[in-house]
């Protein structure tokens, strides 16, 4: 579902970044609301929005400078995604902060996406707990913004404190700010090798204990994850990930192994069927074949992760796993209803976080938050800094609220 | 920056100093409020200690109440406000304005929280950075943006100028270490950022403050992530004969795969004064000395040492040690972490820079920096952040010179062109502040900048909050945010369309 066929929109195709300023400056002028796209793939993410024009940025392609041993990529903010994976491969490097791929989930194709769609929506993976996200990874980026100003942030280097942050200001904005021209993101080696140590059958409390002695060691797990037996066959599954190089992975996981003896029964996944395991809890693929009930991405205090489950599943009937943790939950509202308040009240009463509804149907998505409501001044000061960089609304208007 | 334009005095609110003195009493009681100018001297300038100026009024306040109300009777009678943390900057980031209430955050000096299961800490912004791992280290635990000025710098500034340090490349700068934060706006409205979860909602509100400089808000509260302290850790010391091969080593090791927790270079002046200094063992007869120190698990980093061994022989190492023992390797750091003092002991003054360059132009940049400090005559010693291509020239002279400074700054201020000039940034971790305020438009367009302003119009749109630094030019908001189109006289895209 590129959905570019069936779109019935008017489509602009701008072929350079001059292409793109001469678009949103007409946008601007004629006060003109655009929705921009790159591959499509995340258009059911966000509010839904009525906009006469799509700005379909997918022209704009090519990876522009790529140097392995400075650890810096550059390219295009409508350049494939999977061109970047693949061509960082071939240098054994990698993006760390290891992206969603979120097609499944949404019933598309698998491996679609932009650099640009990735970076306006932050879907970091499993490595997010120890790697940070996509934002931490930004090192600058060229943009248009509503104004019809072309502008830029950041640079090439990696240590670079030369005025605000804009980078990661416009990292998560659903292109809600300013279209994404140029993106420079920090690239780093892969791991030459990873396993996984699998405690089996624990409940949701003990997982979390087992993984928060688990990041609270030496052992630097790099994904910490736990799939309840009703969602994993029948048997309750606690991951914990060890990336690096082979002698050092071979160590951690004996140390790691026996400072959780006591938790359960132990399993381990070689390197083949712990990517395997890891891409399923990346990409959310538990909840993949039920598209009708929608998904909530629920950020929290790890360690709150599953007493937020538990007080849902008193009120409603859910589905729920864990990454990062136990400070990403991934919930399936089983019943059909996103339930909102019942969960945004659950998270506030459990230490905070946020919820996102990450699939539902327009009409749901229409009548709901997806994203977090924000306090009266936070969403003031919001709404304020999206103003100034696009004052008149063009861009992806009411995306995010 | 001699010649440093700082915004006009606000006549109207000097005239007021006794009633805005008393007001102030009247919020911060007790010994809160210093305006007598002999008390108010120790604040006249940060670790930029070329630039002083003496506050208008110093207020330490001690809860968040008082710095909202502080802020907000700022705010309403139109007074600036400078926010100071321990006051190390290294650009002149709380470098006073004569006309501006000095709000000094160190009584914010509790750690709240510790919470091990979620590896983070809640701390005031007035807690230091090393007072954050003292704090944990019980349990193993550290924070690990550590820059140089660790003892005596707050985590509220490391926030304003998302500090650094020597491990960064690892473990990232103050902003991948900060989970939350409470901060207060010019307006008064308390605000909370992020806490114990891992993604702050909205807009990345988080990103943009922190290395905001103080000119968006005022923090408050932090919330850090804090980390296992490593196994162990090792280091190598390899001398060689060209600053090329140097260089070469160190793209070879990232190359490699590997990704040391600290990659230090100095160049042969750094090497003689810092040895000459502490005798560190270091090698006297090579053109770069590099430190290469892995941290981690022992099996890991004792398979690394051998590898990143094996590199700087190939990369034509002329000398090469190896730490086995936590002394050794402390030595190996010693000449290294003394740098700066060393310099200072060489010359009656130094003057440190801080740009970011693309590794790989190091031996254009040293060489450049060469024919520079030839035709100002002026000395200077490098320290590199091999790692992350950050590079600290210090420049050698002599404030008693008339002259000298002035000269000294045009030779920083050259060095940080080149710097951008190859692909780099004017600052690495020290930050604008007033020192580079006036170069920002080498790096940045007009249209950069002022997105930059506006973004500080959303917060600040009255730009009270420490005016003068970052933005060499100060635009009104209102004209900042005006739109220079007009309907129907923009032409139409001519873009393919369906």
């Amino acid at each position: 579902m590129t959905q570019k066929q069936q779109s019935t929109q008017a489509d602009l195709h701008p072929q350079t970044n001059d292409d793109v300023l001469a678009a949103v400056k007409w946008a601007a002028g004629e006060e003109v609301p655009l929705e921009i796209i790159g591959q499509g793939s995340k258009r059911a993410l966000g509010r839904p929005m009525q906009t006469a024009h799509t700005l379909d940025m997918s022209a704009l392609t090519g990876v522009t400078l790529f140097e392995p041993e400075e650890l810096v990529l550059s390219a295009k903010a409508g350049t494939p995604l999977e061109e970047i994976v693949k061509l960082l491969d071939q240098h054994n490097q990698e993006l760390q902060f290891e992206p969603m791929d979120i097609g499944p989930l949404l019933g598309n194709k698998p491996k679609l996406g932009t650099l640009g769609g990735l970076v306006s929506t932050n879907l970091s993976g499993p490595r997010r707990l120890k790697a940070g996200s996509v934002r931490d990874h930004i090192l600058g980026v060229t943009a248009v913004s509503g104004r019809g100003e072309v502008f830029k942030s950041g640079g090439r280097v990696v240590k670079n404190v030369t005025g605000y942050d804009l980078s990661k200001g416009l990292t998560g904005a659903y292109g809600t700010l300013a279209v994404l021209t140029d993106i420079i993101v920090k690239v780093l080696p892969r791991a030459e090798t990873e396993q996984t140590l699998v405690i089996v059958g624990l409940t949701d409390a003990d997982a979390a204990q087992a993984m928060a002695t688990a990041m609270g060691s030496n052992a630097e797990v790099s994904g910490a994850a736990h799939l309840p037996a009703e969602l994993n066959q029948g048997q309750a599954h606690t991951y914990l990930r060890l990336e690096g190089f082979t002698p050092s992975v071979a160590s951690r996981i004996e140390n790691l192994s026996s400072l959780l003896k006591s938790m359960g029964a132990q399993e381990r996944l070689d390197e083949e069927a712990s990517r395997k395991c890891w891409i399923n809890v990346r990409d959310c693929l538990p909840f993949a074949a039920q598209r009708d009930a929608p998904v909530w991405r629920v950020s929290c205090t790890p360690s709150e992760g599953h007493a937020i489950v538990h007080a849902v599943k008193n009120q409603t009937d859910v589905s729920a796993y864990y990454d990062w943790q136990g400070g990403l939950v991934w919930m399936q509202m089983n019943d059909g209803n996103p339930n909102a308040p019942i969960l945004r009240n659950t998270i506030q009463q459990h230490g905070g976080g946020h919820a996102t509804l990450i699939r539902a149907d327009v009409a749901t998505r229409q009548s709901t938050d997806v994203f977090q409501p924000q306090p009266a001044p936070l969403a003031a000061l919001s709404k304020r800094y999206r103003e100034n960089f696009d004052p008149k609304g063009v861009l992806n208007p009411g995306r995010m609220n | 920056m001699s010649g440093l334009m700082m915004p006009p005095l606000d006549q109207s609110v000097l005239a007021r100093r006794a009633r805005i003195v008393a007001d102030l009493s009247a919020i911060v009681p007790g010994e809160g409020v210093v305006s007598d100018e002999h008390a108010m001297r120790v604040f006249e300038s940060d670790g930029l200690t070329a630039y002083k100026a003496l506050p208008f009024i110093v207020v330490l306040p001690e809860t968040v109440e008082q710095v909202a109300a502080v802020l907000k009777y700022c705010s309403a009678g139109g007074i600036k406000v400078v926010p100071r943390g321990a006051g190390t900057s290294l650009s002149g980031g709380a470098l006073p304005l004569e006309d501006a209430v000095l709000l000094v955050m160190s009584k914010f000096s509790r750690v709240l929280d510790i919470d091990y299961p979620n590896r983070c800490a809640v701390v005031q912004p007035g807690v230091t950075n090393l007072g954050i791992t003292h704090a944990v280290a019980g349990e193993g635990f550290y924070y690990a943006p550590d820059p140089s000025s660790q003892i005596a710098c707050s985590i509220g500034g490391n926030v304003a100028e998302n500090s650094g340090g020597v491990h960064c490349l690892k473990y990232g700068l103050t902003a991948n270490n900060v989970l939350g934060i409470e901060f207060v706006t010019i307006e008064g409205e308390v605000m909370r950022l992020g806490g114990k979860h891992l993604e702050s909602e909205g807009y990345d509100l988080l990103g943009v403050l922190t290395g905001s400089e103080g000119l968006l808000g005022v923090v408050t509260e932090v919330t850090v992530r804090i980390l296992q302290k490593p196994e162990t850790a090792r280091a190598l010391l390899i001398g060689f004969p060209t600053s090329e091969d140097g260089g070469q080593c160190v793209a070879d090791i990232i190359s490699d795969g590997i990704i040391p927790g600290g990659m230090e270079m100095m160049d042969r002046p750094a090497i003689h004064a810092a040895e000459d200094f502490v005798h560190a063992g270091y090698p006297l007869d090579v053109e770069a000395l590099l430190i290469v120190e892995l941290d981690g698990p022992e099996a890991e980093v004792d398979y690394l040492i051998e590898r990143v061994e094996k590199i700087a022989r190939n990369n034509k190492s002329s000398t090469l040690r190896i730490s086995t023992n936590e002394e050794e390797r402390l030595s190996f750091w010693a000449g290294r972490k003394a740098a700066f003092p060393a310099v200072g002991r060489i010359s009656p003054d130094y003057y440190c820079m801080d740009g970011t360059i693309p590794r790989k132009e190091l031996p254009t940049v040293l060489a450049r920096m060469r024919e520079l400090s030839n035709h100002y005559n002026l000395r200077v010693a490098n320290v590199f952040h091999a790692g992350d291509g950050n590079l600290h020239p210090l420049i050698l002279y002599d404030a008693n010179i008339p002259g000298e400074l002035a000269k000294t700054e045009e030779f920083g201020a050259e060095i940080l062109k080149l710097c951008v000039e190859v692909g780099g940034v004017l600052t690495g971790e020290h930050g604008v502040g007033v020192e580079k305020r006036d170069l920002m438009p080498e790096m940045f367009t007009e249209d950069d900048l002022k997105q930059q302003q506006r973004v500080k119009c959303a917060f600040d749109p009255d730009q009270l909050l420490n005016p003068g630094k970052v933005f060499p030019q100060l635009h009104r908001c209102a004209e900042l945010g005006r739109m220079h189109v007009h309907r129907g006289n923009v032409p139409f895209p001519d873009l393919p369309r369906f």
